[in-house]
């Protein structure tokens, strides 16, 4: 079969299991980053991770005391060690010196330790109903049965429906926990709730995508949305659309390519929509501020420069060689002569020969430069004390940052100053 | 013979652990160490699929570059892309975890590799490839990868104890003396990816974070002193694997989830008595 004849019989009404199954999956992937935001806000990525392997000891003494695969039980017996895992590192955070992560590792490892144990226990006592168990390590989303899906899809939407009630409150926690204390939230029952919420999302969720990447699902899709927008609301559904749709996408490459695994493949789409949207991000990806970073520069070098070549004409010279601009500021030739290419381009100087002159655009643009140095030095020495060699390197920052605003707040407030505390003149338009 | 293989491999595992684990430990770092063990997977697919089932051990410190890469991955996230570094960590060590699984369940069957013993591992059929060395004696195959790098780590950790020590405890002063923390983090890092590596096919990666917090947490919990901290943790590491391993033998299950639950057994009682003994003599201060 060909990539398409995969698609066609994937939305086809016959494999009325299959579809259910992948919206189901879904669901699951979608309730995951809603409630893995406030996970991700509260910079409780590594606690998502470690209430994930806990789950494994709950699901499977659900399943020695039950004797069959029962999803019902198996989601109270992964709530139950969920929650037993948070509290126990709570209690051992409270109660000893070790460090958070040394605690998060530990309770990990050895949850998941007891899981393996009692996994292995199982498997050898030969009950032929634990064949599925294998499926909490890394998840069989594609194989679930009808019911399941359509169990836990429910427990997804309540889930869901229950962070648009408490939104206000989940979101205070997440941004100022003492604030929200203060304005009179009850924070402890919020929190509480919102680890409950967090533990059963983890509880359905390894169903599709096992254990050990769970901790996927709640954070990936956050740390993408965020990068997208700055707007909570925005962010819970771009994360929880995140994650449908690769849950979603996961199911269906499961389904074609037969045998593979649905939770890596889920977290594989997910770090990629992650990865586009922290390198395309508006205002926070990293191309966008790689750009800014660069425009910057530019203007610091050609304000840089301006300021150099108008301080050297002030000393008589106004025709410059390059060479005398690199002999007194320590340029590279070719850094120079292209920082001069750009201030011609841009006219701020004309070149002749070889020679530099400033023209009056140029001048303005220096003098205004100079001006908001020798005004920061003054402000510094005025209102901080500081000795006068201590102004320069600070206000040699400082100056491409001043807006006119902040330069007029200056003005104002140091009474338009003639000289600065080195006694240079403040150059005026 | 059987079980002193088993026994002796599941404690250098334990030794390597402790040694960069006490180190992760004091610098908190363990859940980057995590993330390493999760994250080296890719890397030791390759390993293993190039030179087929048999590991050897320069394939192996190749493989453990991919871990190396893992940190700078991370390292990344946080710096260029300003993740917050708990969800750079669980971003990046899912992800490639994730693709490793994805190798493993596609052409896992030409390198001899699966899904579960990534996880906890095959210390079980351990003497099946038993090898002699020198001559004298019979090991396992692992067991003697295991012991070399068992050697390799306990050289580097006194050839670097200097380093390795002020860069965990006073960090600042080492930077404003000159030293070259940079350098340290990524010794530490190597010795980490290498460990986890190595012991993966023994051990898999659950009891691997096991013993790189849990000896050194209870051997941090009971003495002040670094040097004895780091002994007192390889002792701890030892202890439990003989016991997970008879626990084993006797309850008839997984090896390396019954170390890991003894280790965390003895945690907790390490944990109560250290509690007990405290307000004991908080009672009697006060």
């Amino acid at each position: 079969m060909n990539l398409w004849e995969h698609i066609t019989t994937f939305f086809s009404v016959e494999n009325y299991n299959l579809f259910v199954i992948s919206i189901g999956s879904g669901i699951l992937c979608f309730a995951a980053g809603v409630v893995g935001t406030f996970t991700y806000l509260r910079k409780r990525a590594l606690i998502g991770d470690v209430i994930s392997h806990s789950v494994l000891p709950g699901v499977a003494i659900a399943f020695m005391l039950a004797g069959v695969k029962n999803p019902v039980y198996f989601l109270i017996g992964a709530i139950l060690s969920g929650l037993l895992s948070i509290w126990i590192v709570d209690f051992v955070q409270a109660k000893s010196k070790l460090k958070p992560d040394t605690i998060l590792a530990l309770t990990l490892s050895v949850f998941f330790g007891v899981g393996i144990v009692l996994l292995t226990k199982i498997q050898h006592s030969g009950n032929a109903a634990q064949s599925g168990l294998d499926s909490f390590l890394f998840g069989k989303a594609a194989s679930m049965s009808l019911g399941d899906v359509k169990l836990f899809s429910i427990i997804a939407i309540v889930n869901i429906i229950f962070i648009t009630i408490f939104l206000r409150g989940f979101s205070m926690i997440s941004f100022d926990e003492n604030y929200a204390k203060g304005i009179g939230f009850n924070t402890t029952f919020i929190k509480s709730f919102l680890a409950l919420l967090t533990v059963v999302t983890v509880a359905i969720g390894v169903q599709a995508v096992g254990v050990v990447l769970m901790a996927a699902l709640l954070i990936t899709p956050a740390a993408g949305a965020r990068f997208l927008t700055n707007s909570i609301g925005r962010m819970l559904l771009i994360s929880g659309v995140f994650g449908f749709v690769s849950g979603w996408i996961g199911v269906f490459i499961s389904y074609s390519g037969n045998g593979m695994p649905t939770g890596p493949w889920i977290v594989v789409a997910l770090s990629l929509f992650t990865l586009i949207a922290i390198l395309f991000g508006r205002d926070r990806g990293v191309i966008a501020r790689w750009k800014l970073r660069k425009s910057n520069n530019i203007k610091i070098n050609n304000e840089n420069v301006l300021k150099d070549i108008y301080k050297l004409a002030d000393k008589g010279r106004n025709t410059l060689s390059i060479a005398q601009i690199i002999e007194k500021e320590k340029y590279r030739a070719p850094v120079l002569i292209s920082i001069l290419n750009r201030l011609e381009k841009n006219d701020f100087i004309d070149q002749i020969r070889g020679l530099v002159i400033l023209n009056e655009k140029g001048k303005i643009a220096a003098r205004e430069v100079i001006r908001k140095h020798r005004l920061w030095e003054l402000y510094l020495s005025k209102y901080f004390q500081l000795e006068a060699d201590h102004l320069h390197d600070d206000a040699e920052g400082i100056e491409h940052v001043i807006t006119p605003e902040i330069e007029k707040h200056l003005l104002k407030l140091l009474q338009y100053p003639e000289k600065d505390p080195h006694q240079s003149e403040i150059p005026y338009e | 013979m059987n079980d002193f293989y088993i026994i002796f491999t599941a404690s250098l595992v334990a030794i390597n652990c402790a040694l960069m684990g006490s180190f992760l430990v004091m610098r908190k770092m363990v859940m980057l160490g995590d993330a390493i063990s999760h994250a080296v997977l890719p890397g030791i697919f390759i390993a293993y699929f190039l030179s087929g089932s048999t590991g050897s051990l320069p394939i192996l410190i190749g493989a453990a570059f991919s871990g190396i890469i893992a940190t700078l991955i991370i390292e990344w996230f946080t710096k260029r892309a300003r993740l917050q570094s708990d969800a750079a960590i669980g971003v990046s060590y899912t992800l490639l975890f994730a693709i490793g699984i994805i190798l493993i369940s596609k052409f896992g069957q030409n390198a001899d590799l699966d899904q579960q013993c990534v996880l906890y591992g095959e210390i079980e059929y351990i003497s099946l490839w038993l090898k002699p060395v020198f001559g004298l004696f019979e090991l396992p195959k692992q067991t003697i990868i295991l012991l070399s790098v068992c050697i390799i780590l306990i050289a580097a950790v006194v050839w670097g104890y200097k380093g390795l020590f002020i860069t965990t405890f006073d960090p600042n002063f080492a930077l404003s003396t000159g030293i070259a923390v940079g350098f340290w983090h990524y010794f530490l890092m190597s010795g980490v990816s290498l460990t986890t590596v190595v012991s993966f096919e023994s051990v898999g990666a659950i009891l691997v974070i096991a013993f790189l917090s849990g000896p050194p947490a209870i051997a941090y919990l009971l003495v002040e002193d670094f040097k004895k901290m780091l002994i007192l943790a390889c002792a701890i590491g030892i202890l439990c694997s003989a016991l997970g391993y008879y626990a084993a033998k006797w309850l008839d299950v997984s090896v390396a989830g019954s170390i890991s639950t003894v280790i965390g057994l003895v945690f907790v009682f390490v944990f109560v008595a250290v509690n007990l003994l405290k307000s004991k003599r908080d009672v009697i201060s006060a």
